[in-house]
């Protein structure tokens, strides 16, 4: 049953606004569900699509814009609200007591649940919805002895028990087997042919091609473009819109410019059959990098969808962990060799910086002052450390040389950096590691929640670590970002390098399809 | 707008610091003490004592009579010797309330050496204060081994460490370590006078041992203010994700923290006993329960190093005190450790107010009540990965 333009639809969005600080996360989107439709929400990491199903879901509340509910306005102050009305969210991360049983899970989500034994008056309703959809659920096993797919089941069929006409899900697919992809649509198909709505987020393709009805692409928090089943979802098509048409026209020239004298360099970042495995299951590990070679000056960036191995790559190479195979080398040596192994220590020592992802709670100490958190990972080396003792008059010395240098905003060299905002905070952190010219420099996420002038000081900051010769390797779900700033993309996706390209010759839509994993 | 089914917002709002200054701090823990002299007050009046008459005793003969000081001081070292290695181990967030155990297992050291070996005498004391300090840190770093290698949460095990010390101490002078003369009451065979420490005068205050630990604190204090090994303690402290990308072996200072703690909870155990008991005595009798009481100096000292003498002393006087109730004002022998427990109760409790204060709310935000603080309201879009573990917190 397809919807008819005449039709009244279920949800309706107009204008929806929210802003963070730094960010506008929604820019006035439209929206429209209607019965008996599968509406996909397309759009890359940070596009703005939690955010919206949050809004729907009462979660957040948007600062502009209406929504209308089946003709009726809505306004939503608490999930519970939005489940009385019959909107139900499958989110990304599941929201399970690990050691209670499925039942008593589901149990959970009802308030009018009897005290004594909530479980046993809702077997029944349960059995029924399991029938009706074919979702095939033991209420007495253990979350905890669940598969993702299963705990997923165990979400939908909550949902479906509240009584829920518009389910959202949330990339519901990143947990899943491809079988159980399959089951997954089904159960959904059958769930809009009675009529009810279903919207579906997703950055994969090839899925909202099988799957839609209805297709609405994000970027940067605004609608870029709508697309119907009826007149047809091509895959391209939707891959232009989702990573955007006007990218990196400037690269080309500066790539030409400058990829002669890279190639000249010396290669001073080098990964050999490095393996990074993933706990229990050795036979899928969660990185396998044959090899990956960044030169002098050079900026690579790793493109791709968050948890393709991204974050082992960072941590292998900024020596945060060990690979479980294979050879990292900075500058033709392997950090750290030939003694023990001392952590991130060693590649601190062999000159590789790293701009971790979580800046708070990782770049900086949040209670420590500036001043020693600029000094953080040097403070056992010259001119910091004098033998066993830190010399503080050397740390407030840098730190005042530090804080003019990078135009660090804090009220003074003693203050905590958690009273810094976000972006001085990475200031902070670029001082510390591109202060003393790295051989390697790793930048996770480097601009990500920045405003926008800290995020072009940022990338001011990586060009000009390149121009004095390190070997850059920046990760970012923001491929503007990557394609603006690099000079080659490497794009990953499980845990293995599917396809590397110069980013000035680089095809959004060949990068868009590596990322989704569908092989070009 | 429904505005009945909004909720009533209070007129006051916590309103957090961004640093608890020094006097606050004092503030409120001498507050915290005062309450808890308030609720002792009371226990003498249930008891029928004069609370004033009670009180004067009590000073008088903890603080003004020369005799009632030492005993305070006496009581302090153990408390000083466990209250810095405690304080040193806590910052690095190894939670060791194994202090007890770790006194024990010094004590056991020493006697080893005073009972055992032919050294010659000049050299006796030292030796026993080296297998004390020894003792104690292996005592200690099994668990922190433990904890490093495997995971294993400290307290449980430093807590059950305790256990064992002090039935290793009952076996010892049950048995193989047994005095010939001892019929009732089991200890060990004398030290001789080679083996025992020398007193202030009349008293029973063992200087040596409090130069040690005065000593001792000084180092720490200069540790944690200057060297590299502070500061990684301190990074470690704070946030173990930031120590672990700043290249600190979080195994190897937790280690070496854990051991530095417990050997000088092993040095208290020398002087008990090298200086009192000059023998080992049942282990009930030989530390008074002084490994528990060190924590509570430590929470007091707040991590400064040089307030562990205040904290400790303090500690040393409710210690005395007592006595004198038990001895003088013939209250139950329990009270001190109902003291010490309130203290400690009362100094956790007050914590937050170090941390800001109550303000009035502005008439017109209680009115315009936001709606719903949504749990993820300052999420955008999805969250980084790493944001999404909030366990970050160590010590359980």
């Amino acid at each position: 049953m397809k919807p008819e333009e005449h039709l009244q639809p279920r949800l309706s969005l107009r204008g929806i606004e929210k802003r963070y600080p730094g960010v506008r996360a929604l820019a006035g989107v439209d929206l429209d569900v209607f019965p008996g439709q599968v509406h996909a929400v397309l759009g890359e990491n940070g596009a703005g699509k939690t955010t919206l199903m949050h809004v729907v879901y009462g979660l957040v509340a948007p600062d502009e814009g209406s929504m209308t509910w089946e003709g009726e306005p809505l306004r939503l102050r608490s999930p519970r609200e939005a489940i009385a009305r019959g909107i139900g969210l499958v989110a990304q991360h599941f929201h399970l007591v690990e050691r209670h049983t499925v039942a008593e899970n589901l149990a959970l989500g009802f308030p009018d649940a009897p005290f004594w034994r909530p479980t046993r008056s809702l077997l029944p309703r349960l059995r029924a919805a399991a029938e009706r959809y074919g979702l095939a659920l033991d209420p007495r096993a253990q979350v905890r002895d669940l598969s993702p797919g299963e705990r997923q089941r165990v979400e939908i069929v909550k949902a479906l028990m509240q009584g829920a006409r518009l389910l959202v899900l949330d990339e519901p697919t990143s947990v899943l087997t491809p079988t159980e992809v399959d089951a997954l649509f089904a159960v959904l198909r059958r769930f809009v042919a009675e009529g009810s709505s279903v919207v579906f987020v997703s950055h994969k393709l090839a899925e909202v091609e099988v799957l839609a009805d209805a297709v609405t692409v994000l970027r940067r928090g605004a609608v870029v473009g709508r697309r119907s089943a009826a007149d047809g979802l091509d895959r391209r098509d939707l891959a232009r819109l989702m990573v955007g048409r006007d990218l990196a026209a400037t690269v080309a020239d500066r790539g030409r410019a400058r990829a002669a004298a890279i190639a000249a360099g010396p290669v001073r970042l080098r990964l050999t059959d490095v393996r990074v495995d993933a706990p229990g299951r050795a036979q899928r590990p969660a990185l396998h990098v044959a090899s990956l070679e960044v030169r002098g000056g050079e900026i690579v960036g790793i493109a791709g969808v968050a948890g393709n191995g991204q974050s082992e790559l960072v941590a292998v190479v900024a020596g945060l962990r060990a690979p479980s195979a294979g050879t990292v080398e900075v500058d033709g040596r392997e950090p750290g060799s030939g003694r023990r192994r001392r952590g991130a220590r060693n590649q601190v020592d062999a000159g590789v910086a790293l701009v971790p992802e979580d800046r708070t709670k990782v770049g900086v100490v949040g209670d420590l002052s500036v001043a020693r958190n600029l000094a953080l990972r040097h403070a056992h080396r010259r001119p910091f450390a004098r033998g066993m003792w830190i010399d503080w008059q050397a740390v407030a010395r840098h730190s005042q040389s530090a804080v003019e240098a990078y135009d660090i905003a804090t009220p003074s060299t003693g203050t905590p950096a958690r009273l810094l905002s976000g972006g001085n905070v990475q200031k902070v952190i670029l001082a510390r590691e591109l202060d003393r010219d790295p051989g390697v420099v790793v930048a996770v996420h480097p601009t990500y929640g920045l405003d926008v002038a800290a995020t072009s000081q940022t990338h001011e900051r990586l060009l000009a670590a390149a121009g004095r010769g390190a070997a850059v390797l920046l990760v970012s779900e923001d491929l503007d970002e990557v394609l603006s700033l690099s000079d080659r993309v490497a794009v990953l996706a499980g845990g293995r390098v599917v396809a590397t390209m110069a980013a000035a010759d680089a095809d959004p839509e060949a990068l868009g399809l590596a990322m989704a994993g569908v092989a070009a | 707008m429904i505005s009945g089914l909004r909720r009533q917002r209070s007129l006051h709002r916590w309103e957090p610091r961004a640093e608890a200054p020094a006097w606050r701090v004092m503030l409120v823990t001498l507050a915290a003490v005062g309450v808890a002299a308030l609720v002792v007050t009371w226990v003498f009046v249930a008891y029928g004592v004069a609370p004033g008459e009670a009180w004067a005793t009590i000073v008088r003969r903890t603080l003004l009579e020369p005799r009632g000081l030492s005993e305070t001081v006496r009581k302090a070292i153990p408390l000083l010797l466990a209250g810095i290695g405690l304080l040193l181990a806590f910052r690095a967030r190894f939670w060791n309330i194994g202090a007890e155990g770790q006194i024990l297992a010094g004590a056991i050291g020493a006697t080893a050496i005073a009972l055992f070996t032919e050294l010659p005498g000049p050299l006796v004391v030292p030796a026993m204060f080296l297998a004390g300090m020894l003792a104690g840190a292996a005592w200690g770093a099994v668990p922190a081994l433990l904890k490093a290698r495997m995971g294993v949460n400290e307290i449980i095990t430093t807590l059950m460490f305790n256990y064992i010390a002090l039935y290793l101490v009952r076996w010892l002078i049950n048995g193989p370590w047994k005095a010939r003369s001892a019929t009732g009451f089991s200890y060990s065979e004398r030290f001789p006078a080679d083996a025992v420490l020398p007193t202030l005068g009349a008293t029973r205050l063992h200087w040596p041992t409090l130069a040690i630990a005065l000593v001792l604190v000084a180092v720490v204090a200069l540790l944690l203010a200057r060297s590299r090994f502070g500061f990684e303690v301190e990074v470690l402290g704070r946030s173990p994700e930031a120590a672990r990308y700043a290249g600190i072996d979080a195994g190897r200072v937790t280690l070496l923290l854990a051991a530095l703690a417990a050997g000088a909870a092993g040095l208290a155990g020398v002087g008990e006993v090298a200086g009192i008991h000059r023998r080992l005595v049942e282990p009930t009798q030989l530390s008074l329960g002084y490994g528990y009481a060190a924590i509570l100096v430590a929470l007091l000292a707040r991590g400064k190093a040089l307030a562990v003498v205040p904290a400790a002393l303090f500690l040393g006087f409710v210690f005395a005190a007592g006595d004198v109730m038990r001895v003088s004002l013939r209250l139950p022998s329990q009270l001190p450790d109902v003291v010490t427990g309130l203290v400690l109760l009362l100094v956790v409790a007050s914590e937050p107010l170090t941390r800001g204060r109550w303000v009035r709310r502005d008439p017109a935000e209680v009115a315009v009540a936001a709606p719903v603080a949504a749990p993820v309201a300052a999420t955008v879009d999805e969250p980084a990965a790493g944001a999404a573990d909030a366990s970050a917190e160590g010590g359980g």
